[in-house]
């Protein structure tokens, strides 16, 4: 069960990064949302699992008996789930937004951010 | 519980803020008394720290080391402080100069919710904790960045939201690691068991997940493109407050993690940081060196000054971590009062563009009367608080044998000098030039000039402040240092042992 998790983790990875390096902005966005439930299975499969042994205390005893189903893992996972789900509910909104003003799809046309260098250019030409 | 109201007030006043939704005045003015009551808090915690020692607040009084814990120590003490300083200046400068567009769409709220969560970030005392507290900020920072919807802020959120996103995937990633290495989440009880784990290479290994993720935040060398690419394109007042805060915390967290938790290999973690930290000096600078826009030579330039702080936490010897948090100290209070002033002369002038402005020193002498003092304080000549913070991590550097990283640091500080005297002869000494009109719009904010020069006054004031009278800062990091590389106090008081 174990390998099967760490496969499937080490598969939503590879997934997550390979739509991220694509040109696409709804791309980017789906590598997001994969990048944030790789890191959730990785929490999940590292958090010692275990099959049937729920964490209750038996009666009489002070402590839980090991082996015992560890569930800090698991509320990681779910606040981790809580927050990645807003950011990226955020991000789709962004991209919609971005496709609004910029009519593209296309991260390499997302370029107004350093034009700097060409429009000094401009101005120097202009100065001379 | 004088460590819980730095944390709450900034909470109150957002809360406050959203109930005065309508009125954007009121907004403003509550943020800026809220912020300087959180400094006036700040500051008690800070001298409780110092006389006391390390407080903790157990939440909801479940004990350390299965509750939430909030712990203030010294280095968190100062970074509240400053925190609320560059907060309460920032929001101060905001009401004259932000748009009403932006500010009847919540700017306040989100202003104080970021600082909410930056302080939140200075006090978890868990590392889980930590990770939730980084995404309140960044939550509130990826709308601050947003706000206002003009092309360029949104295209640089992409870069930004992405980039942030996954360092938190690898932070996460990291968490469930350390989780299933320890089986604990608090600093302390972490700090006690790591000694003991047996696979010193997986800690290590652990170590550079969260090196990784806390270095996308701080922007270290191979991952700070997202810097310099999305800084510039919100509103100076935004700009000034994440260059002032939001690195720094990455730096925060690398202080914390790699003082009290991940000394189990300190020679291999510190030459690794000592070759980013100098590799992130000089790219950083020679970035800054080769930009024609105000904005985004300080983007670059807090990219090689993060360089300077990452120095000390490599050195990793009581004078250098002193360094580290004087640094700190020094740059979150010159980078924002130098983007500030960036904006002010956006203000007087219409443009960011170096060749489109010039002629501020005969226009408006006090202003560059301003930018000198802050810039030279950056470039670190004395008597200016920058001095003393370089003079420290070089005196380390001398001490730790690492000639070669105190040339890199003399070095990158002469190229500092090189691209603030750029911006001094571009903007304030040259004639302004003729009829060139720049391409992007110019719109001044509403408010009077004084108000948007009195933030920026109080910040250069601090500077020489600190550079003049730089014996009790330089006592207080020394004391801060001690008390970082000294773990036990941390690890007895937060286990309550």
């Amino acid at each position: 069960m174990g390998l099967l998790l760490a496969l499937i983790t080490g598969i939503l990875y590879s997934a997550a990064f390979y739509m991220m390096l694509r040109r696409s902005l709804v791309k980017l966005i789906i590598g997001l949302v994969l990048v944030g439930h790789a890191s959730n299975m990785a929490i999940f499969t590292m958090g010692r699992l275990s099959k049937g042994n729920p964490p209750f205390i038996a009666e009489g005893a002070e402590v839980v008996t090991e082996p015992y189903a560890d569930p800090v893992p698991q509320a990681l996972i779910l606040t981790a789930i809580v927050i990645g789900f807003g950011i990226q509910a955020f991000a789709i909104v962004l991209i919609k937004r971005v496709y609004q003003e910029t009519r593209s799809d296309d991260l390499d046309k997302l370029q107004t951010t350093d034009d700097g260098l060409v429009r000094i250019v401009k101005a120097k030409r202009k100065k001379s | 519980m004088s460590l819980l109201l730095p944390l709450f007030i900034p909470f109150v006043a957002a809360v406050l803020c959203l109930a005065w939704w309508k009125d954007r005045r009121v907004q403003g003015w509550l943020s800026v008394v809220g912020l300087a009551a959180m400094f006036a808090s700040a500051l008690k915690l800070l001298f409780t720290v110092r006389a006391e020692g390390i407080q903790v607040v157990n939440a909801g009084g479940w004990d350390a080391p299965f509750g939430i814990v909030l712990a203030a120590d010294l280095l968190s003490a100062i970074m509240l402080c400053v925190t609320a300083l560059i907060g309460f200046t920032v929001t101060l400068y905001s009401i004259p100069a932000v748009d009403v567009k932006r500010e009847s769409y919540g700017y306040y709220p989100l202003l104080n919710m970021l600082i909410f969560g930056v302080s939140g970030a200075f006090l978890a005392g868990d590392i889980f904790n930590l990770y939730v507290w980084f995404e309140i900020m960044l939550m509130s920072s990826f709308v601050l960045l947003a706000l206002g919807g003009e092309k360029r802020q949104l295209e640089g959120a992409i870069m930004y939201v992405t980039i942030n996103f996954l360092s938190s995937a690898i932070f996460l990633a990291g968490v469930g690691i350390l989780y299933s290495l320890t089986g604990t989440l608090n600093f302390a009880d972490l700090a006690l068991r790591l000694g003991s784990v047996p696979e010193t290479g997986l800690v290590t290994l652990v170590s550079m997940f969260f090196l990784v993720s806390f270095g996308i935040k701080a922007a270290i060398f191979p991952l700070f493109f997202w810097l310099p690419a999305s800084y510039h394109t919100p509103p100076i007042a935004v700009s000034a407050i994440f260059s002032g805060l939001l690195t720094k915390v990455g730096v925060y967290a690398l202080l914390r993690v790699f003082t009290l938790l991940f000394v189990q290999d300190i020679p291999y973690t510190s030459t690794v940081l000592m070759i980013l930290a100098a590799i992130t000096m000089i790219v950083g600078v020679l970035g800054a060196a080769a930009q024609w826009d105000f904005r985004r030579i300080l983007s670059f330039s807090i990219v090689s000054q993060i360089g300077y702080m990452v120095v000390g936490i490599a050195l990793f010897t009581p004078l250098a971590i002193a360094g580290t948090i004087f640094f700190l100290i020094h740059n979150m209070v010159v980078k924002t009062s130098l983007f500030l002033i960036s904006g002010l002369v956006h203000h007087v002038k219409g443009s960011y563009k170096l060749r489109y402005i010039g002629g501020v020193y005969r226009d408006h002498f006090w202003l560059s009367l301003l930018f000198l003092v802050a810039a030279l304080s950056l470039a670190g000549l004395p008597p200016f608080s920058g001095f003393w913070a370089k003079f420290i991590l070089v005196k380390a550097g001398i001490e730790a044998g690492q000639f070669w990283l105190v040339l890199v640091v003399i070095a990158s500080s002469l190229m500092t000098l090189y691209y603030l005297t750029k911006i001094w002869n571009e903007v304030f000494w040259t004639n302004e030039p003729e009829e060139l009109d720049d391409p992007e719009p110019h719109t001044p904010g509403p408010g009077p000039l004084w108000l948007m020069v009195l933030p920026v006054g109080i910040l250069v004031g601090i500077t020489l402040a600190i550079g003049l009278n730089a014996e009790p800062i330089f006592d207080l990091a020394k004391e801060t240092a001690e008390q970082l590389l000294g773990r036990e106090e941390y690890i007895n008081k937060v286990l309550g042992r």
